[in-house]
């Protein structure tokens, strides 16, 4: 096994992470997009800690981090996704233009 | 190392198995016209992952992907489909009319990241046994020496919960309220 081949895969991943979060307009798979490119970056993580061995496992803690800090992301992402249908009745991100004129 | 040297080792007809499920996953969350089937799709592309993680012996890793994410995450993310009343058919409105430049940014972002990659780590091969690292390792660092981030972690996931019922939670109006105190 190579190193660079998780590394392109990761890269190809986020590359999808990055058009979707661009062409989506629905804020439901903008956030899908979004775990889309944070697991390109465990992915990452992983691969450089299986080559670099840590006695302490450090690559995977910080997946582990990474992983919990997108649970909570998600939680809250999808608590202002209601909010903002409550108030709009939709949840298209072009509806939203209250802050742009 | 040329190409025939690296198929012919069965670990790596492994990775291009679950590499191919993972791109085609991964391109069909962007690009699906369901809503449901994209966040359906993002479960194969977390489950090729989690397999790339036994392949890189991170296997408690790969458990608490299949649990956290599979598992929560993406029953959270149907919740919020079906809530917020997405068509769950097939809907041309999904996408904006505008495709090429991000598409242009996405393959320029992905042909820069794999050039560095292999550049910098082109032969580097990873001489892994497969052989998983203990659990006990992962629990002693990080109630060891990542103590702290820990801790701010779990601050973190509390504020999100008091956060996220907060903003879930819909206000009275002040009719409903005299309804609710009269009984």
């Amino acid at each position: 096994m190579l190193l660079s081949q998780f590394l392109v895969l990761a890269a190809a991943l986020f590359a999808f992470g990055i058009y979707g979060l661009l062409v989506r307009r629905n804020i439901v798979l903008i956030l899908l997009s979004v775990e889309l490119m944070l697991n390109a970056v465990n992915i990452n993580l992983i691969a450089f800690e299986s080559i670099w061995v840590s006695p302490e496992a450090i690559g995977q803690i910080f997946a582990i981090f990474v992983i919990t800090v997108a649970a909570a992301e998600v939680g809250i992402g999808l608590a202002i996704v209601l909010m903002i249908f409550r108030n709009r009745k939709s949840a298209n991100v072009d509806d939203l233009n209250l802050m742009r004129w | 190392m040329t190409f025939v040297d690296w198929i012919s080792a069965p670990v790596n007809w492994v990775f291009t198995i679950i590499g191919l499920v993972v791109i085609f996953s991964g391109f069909r969350v962007v690009t699906s016209r369901n809503i449901v089937h994209a966040a359906l799709y993002l479960v194969g592309a977390l489950g090729g992952t989690a397999g790339l993680f036994l392949m890189l012996s991170a296997e408690f890793v790969a458990w608490v992907l299949v649990l956290v994410y599979i598992g929560a995450v993406i029953v959270l993310f149907l919740f919020g489909i079906m809530i917020t009343r997405a068509p769950t058919g097939l809907d041309e409105s999904l996408n904006s009319d505008h495709k090429a430049l991000p598409a242009l940014l996405a393959s320029g972002f992905f042909l820069m990241m794999s050039w560095a990659s292999i550049d910098a780590f082109g032969t580097q091969v990873i001489d892994s046994t497969g052989e998983p690292v203990p659990t006990e390792i992962i629990g002693e660092s990080l109630f060891g020496r990542f103590v702290i981030p820990f801790e701010v972690v779990s601050f973190v996931l509390l504020a999100a919960l008091i956060g996220g019922i907060t903003l879930a939670r819909r206000d009275l109006s002040p009719a409903e309220e005299e309804e609710r105190s009269a009984v």
